[in-house]
């Protein structure tokens, strides 16, 4: 049997397999190490099947050797490609530092169930990625929502609890509108495969339950993605879950959201109507504009700043959203880059977060104080991927934002480049106040600052080294969106 | 993927990366201030070297230009040698060198602390000035004027105490706002009009945009480069004065500063061409902005008792001096501008040098303070007075020819009122800059009010000299360096 | 009026899933009390299975069961499946829900939402 050929079923297959048997290892010192493991292999994997889509084009698998529309299919074209990179990548990163970041409380028995939920997080968060069935996306939706539920719940704060139940609320309507859309699709057209269902729906897009299908899984996604008015859920859920729980879905889970929405637009539905006679744009534009000023504005004004990174992701968000919404090829290929790209530096400053916390127990601004001298590796970190927020060439930022708004130009849609530009203005702000503390106010007396340990540190210098690597050599991140647009957009402008 | 026909067209990068370079050694000697400061000073003799092979390479002929991948895919990051940005390099890098000696005198004597962070962030802020001066188009001009920006926010911010604080905010928020806000916002319209960021003779948007966008670009660009300080985007330079006087000194006289002023006559000149430029309303507009700013400034320079707060207003309305240069848009003008890049450079880093040498010495920063101090500090009030002559355009000093090449210029294109202004300008000039060494001189010394005081640390002194002599040397050489300007006007010559 | 009674009862399983969602998606928005929350959020999702399973039924259809020699209308079994994979997630969800509120109901004393936002602002 030929390993190779099954990369696409493995991607699954091994978390999937990995997170049972982490739960039920029965030495919890083995436990740290096999998750690790994992992610690495995991990630391997994206990136090979990254280079295979690179190499050879669009791969279709089919999942037990049944055709569809029988079967499943997992189709992996450049852009999920790249998100599987993204996600198993942050994976891999996040994972060896998960003793020290979820809180000195977890029993070991207990991180070891951690460890087996974020396996199963990994598993859903991919899957919804790779998968080209319309019915198992719904699915593994359902497996990454519900680990990722408990696991803000395993935060040291009893707010967690209060938080991961809203975010399970929120999430399972927001879950639940996509399954509706899905049913609607199936009834209309008899098939789940994504590429069958962008064939059939052609002639029937007139019909209401087409149209209906559309607003419910573009509603649904946008709960998913936290995109504004639909963000109630993730300040808290990001505040109060352990560090390593927001890092690893700071950097990711919003972004599958917009995922699927990027898929179910341009892939099943077709751009050109979604855009056109739907006039989606008009509502992503405003509506991702208005998250960019109403998510950096609240983030100013936040003492804890994990929940000011939380509210920045709205912001964050909000781009990704205008992007989309702007419906022609570099609007799509900004917001294909910012996903990755947001990954990277939310990934980063959350991190930075994790080693804060480890060190002062909390992520107040009033803890930063002097932290430019006690910490300064950990310092610096934030300061470069603050910069990467503001969006300073050089950093990968910039890059989403120059095509984000040569995009909105070339669409003549002249306020939204301005826009754009005015709120991330805003982000020099929440950014620069907390700079100024660390730097200029004066450390208290604590003998417990010092600079955090190795294993927290090197995963955040490596993220902020990202950071300015992919905001140089962009051809993995833009030469891949590139590509990916051309699968998106066929052979639209 | 990298283009080199030639060597000389890689002496760019290895400019910009020289001072780059410097940064590990420093932070490896930063127990040993002796080899620490050498390995500044080597930096800086070396960069003169390579800059002044370049200078020579692109006197016998055009360099070909370099060009790197970069961060936007159709877009790479080029480096094209020309004789406005040679002379900006050759200034910058050679004060550069003479700062360095100043700043050895001036932070041992003045006890400052954090000098490493001091020495590593000043070579960052170079190499990033020389990348301002051979960048070959917009993108990379913008990155390295990020750069800059970010760079010298350490050096500005040096105390670290409130005030520090304070104008570090306005320091930050007023470049960086203006840069991200403006200045890139015209970056990609000009990108998206013209499809391309060459700099180019004649420039890239003639019969590209209707008036009215071209006239909206060209404010978006004089607003958006802060760094030029047009009002009412200066606020930042007077607040950048609570840093270290050596940073003051080339910084924000030389380096910083003149890169703005630079970036806005290098996109009037490369990127609108003049008969764009002449036929828009806008262009009057914003002259009249910049009119306003150099009377202004040097209003508002009168006012000021603090020293370095004064000659930070008289930067800002020399500043617009070239502004205005880029904005008549004339060859002669342009001539002028550029040369005023040098002549203002080094009038005002000896009056930088001397207003540190003053704060050493004596431990005075008010002008009112002075009397009578040029009995005990004659050189450094001989110094000041010289780089005043030059500033205000007296003979015999450099600054003459460049004030008479932009008025020329003004001339050319019947700016009447223009020319009224630099007259009253310089009445201004004087008004604001000579009373201080008369003061020193003619007005007795307060009773027993500076005993003990004596010149500043031989470093300084040395440093004073040495650009004195640049200014004297301006103005008996001036047409080499005119010459070699008005190459870059002219069509093929430096451009391929 | 009995051509709109018609349309009415050829639709009446719609009607009773939009229905069932719209009284669901209310509970879950109105109520404050969390475990009426979790109901609704029962609620809602038993609209989406009526929704799905009414999809598949076919009049007359029997039982998807493929019977030597018989000429039968089968029902569609495939919505039927799938959202038997749907019901899985809705106890999934509903256990864990509950589970939170077993944690909130002993760190906070309450299972009221306001009093838990109370107890924090405090």
């Amino acid at each position: 049997m030929n390993l190779l050929a099954h990369l696409p079923a493995l991607q699954i297959v091994v978390p999937l397999v990995a997170a049972p048997i982490c739960a039920v290892l029965f030495n919890p010192r083995i436990a740290q190490p096999f998750a690790v493991l994992v992610s690495l292999v995991t990630f391997a994997i994206s990136v090979g099947l990254l280079n295979e889509v690179l190499a050879e084009g669009e791969i279709v698998y089919h999942m037990g050797g049944w055709e569809p529309p029988w079967g499943i299919a997992y189709v992996i074209d450049p852009l999920n490609a790249l998100l599987l990179c993204l996600v198993s990548g942050m994976a891999a990163i996040v994972m060896p530092a998960v003793r020290l970041g979820i809180g000195a409380e977890t029993t070991e028995r207990s991180r070891r169930l951690f460890l087996s939920l974020a396996l199963l997080a990994l598993t859903g968060m991919l899957g919804i990625v790779i998968t080209g069935d319309a019915f198992n996306l719904y699915v593994f939706l359902e497996i990454s929502s519900l680990s990722s539920y408990a696991l803000i719940a395993t935060g040291n704060d009893r707010r967690a609890a209060p938080a991961a139940f809203n975010y399970l609320i929120q999430g399972t309507v927001g879950a639940t509108f996509i399954l509706i859309g899905i049913g609607l699709l199936y009834m209309m057209t008899g098939t789940l495969n994504m590429a069958d269902l962008a064939v059939r729906i052609v002639d029937l897009r007139h019909t209401a339950p087409i149209q209906a299908a559309l607003a419910f899984i573009l509603v649904g996604a946008a709960v998913k993605a936290a995109l504004f008015p639909a963000h109630a859920w993730m300040p808290n859920a990001y505040t109060y879950a352990p560090s390593m729980v927001s890092a690893f879905f700071g950097a990711t889970a919003t972004k599958v959201g917009a995922y699927i929405m990027i898929r179910f637009i341009f892939t099943v539905f077709g751009a050109e109507w979604v855009f056109g006679d739907m006039m989606i744009g008009w509502i992503l534009v405003p509506l991702g504009i208005a998250a960019a000023f109403a998510g950096s504005l609240v983030a100013i004004w936040q003492t804890d700043l994990k929940r000011m990174l939380a509210y920045s992701s709205v912001a964050q968000v909000g781009y990704i959203s205008a992007a989309i919404g702007l419906g022609n090829r570099d609007g799509l290929i900004a917001a294909i880059v910012h996903v990755f790209n947001h990954g990277l530096m939310k990934g980063a400053l959350f991190m930075v977060m994790a080693c804060v916390i480890l060190r002062l127990g909390r992520a107040d601004i009033t803890s930063f104080r002097g932290l430019g001298r006690r910490m300064p590796v950990t310092m610096g970190c934030f300061v470069v991927a603050g910069l990467s927020m503001i969006g300073v060439p050089l950093t990968v930022g910039f890059v989403s934002k120059w095509y984000l708004v040569l995009g909105a130009i070339e669409a003549g849609v002249w306020p939204v480049a301005v826009l754009v530009i005015m709120s991330s203005l805003l982000s020099v702000i929440y950014i620069g106040r907390v700079i100024e503390v660390a730097y200029f106010a004066p450390a208290p007396d604590d003998a417990r600052i010092q600079e955090a340990p190795a294993l927290l540190l090197v995963p955040t210098l490596l993220l902020t080294v990202l950071c300015i690597t992919f905001g140089i050599a962009t051809d993995t991140t833009v030469g891949v969106a590139a590509y990916a647009v051309q699968f998106l957009l066929g052979g639209l402008p | 993927m990298i283009m080199a026909p030639l060597p000389a067209s890689w002496l760019p990068l290895v400019a910009i990366a020289l001072p780059m370079a410097c940064v590990p050694l420093i932070l490896l000697a930063r127990r040993f201030p002796d080899v620490r400061e050498g390995i500044t000073m080597a930096g800086a003799s070396l960069l003169i070297v390579v800059v002044a092979l370049l200078a020579f390479a692109l006197s016998l002929g055009p360099v070909a230009p370099l060009a790197v991948t970069g961060p936007i895919a159709d877009l790479p990051l080029t480096m094209r040698v020309e004789p406005l940005g040679m002379l900006f390099a050759l200034v910058a890098g050679f004060l550069w060198l003479i700062t360095s000696i100043y700043a050895v005198g001036y932070m041992r004597a003045h006890h400052e602390k954090n000098q490493t962070r001091f020495y590593v962030f000043f070579a960052i802020a170079i190499g990033a000035t020389m990348g301002i001066a051979f960048a070959g188009d917009l993108l990379t001009l913008f990155i390295f004027y990020e750069i800059l920006t970010i760079s010298t926010f350490p050096l500005v911010t040096h105390a670290q105490n409130d005030e520090a604080r304070r104008a570090g905010r306005l320091y930050l928020g007023i470049l960086m706002g203006t840069s991200i806000g403006l200045f890139l916002l015209a970056i990609v319209i000009t990108y998206a009009v013209a499809g391309t960021l060459d700099f180019r003779p004649g420039g890239i948007l003639q019969d590209k945009v209707q008036p009215a966008l071209a006239g909206l670009l060209l404010a978006l660009y004089v607003f958006g480069i802060a760094k030029a300080a047009v009002m009412p985007m200066h606020r930042w330079l007077p607040a950048a004065m609570v840093a270290p006087t050596p940073v003051s000194a080339l910084l924000h006289a030389v380096a910083v500063v003149k890169a703005g002023a630079f970036s806005v006559l290098k996109i009037t000149t490369f990127i609108f061409g003049f008969d764009l430029l002449a036929g828009l309303t806008a262009t009057g507009l914003l002259q009249a902005v910049a009119a306003f700013t150099v009377i202004a400034a040097s209003l508002v320079a009168l006012t000021k008792d603090n020293l370095k707060a004064r000659l930070a207003y008289s930067t800002i309305s020399q500043l617009s001096y070239i502004v205005l240069a880029a904005l008549i848009a004339d060859p002669a003008a342009f001539l002028g501008g550029g040369f005023h890049i040098a002549t203002h450079a080094f009038g005002k880093i000896t009056l930088f040098f001397c207003a540190g040498a003053i704060l050493v010495a004596a431990h005075k920063t008010r002008i009112s303070e002075l009397d009578g101090m040029g009995r005990v500090m004659p050189f450094t009030f001989a110094a000041f007075l010289i780089g005043s002559f030059s500033l205000i355009g007296l003979p015999p000093m450099g600054g003459l020819w460049s004030k008479w090449l932009m008025i020329q210029g003004a001339f050319n294109t019947q700016h009447w009122i223009l020319i009224g202004v630099f007259a009253v300008s310089t009445l201004l000039n004087i008004a604001y800059l000579l009373p201080i060494p008369f003061r020193a001189f003619f007005r007795p010394l307060p009773d027993g009010a500076s005993s003990g005081v004596r010149e500043a640390p031989l470093p300084c002194l040395a440093a004073m000299a040495v650009t004195i002599m640049g200014c004297l040397a301006l103005f008996f050489l001036p047409d080499p360096v005119i010459a070699f300007l008005s190459r870059a006007l002219s069509l093929s010559g430096a451009f391929p | 009026m009995s051509e709109a009674l018609a349309f009415l009862m050829a639709h009446a399983n719609t009607w009773a899933a939009t229905a069932l969602l719209c009284i669901g998606l209310w509970v879950v928005m109105v109520r404050g009390n969390l475990i009426k929350k979790v109901i609704g959020l029962n609620i809602f999702q038993t609209g989406v299975f009526l929704f799905y399973i009414s999809m598949g039924y076919i009049i007359g259809g029997t039982a998807p069961i493929v019977e030597e020699g018989a000429d039968a209308v089968y029902s569609n079994p495939l919505p039927h499946v799938l959202i038997l994979t749907a019901i899985v997630v809705s106890v999934a969800t509903t256990s864990l829900a509950l589970a939170l509120i077993v944690r909130i109901r002993e760190s906070y004393g309450t299972t009221e939402e306001d009093d838990v936002i109370a107890s924090d602002e405090a």
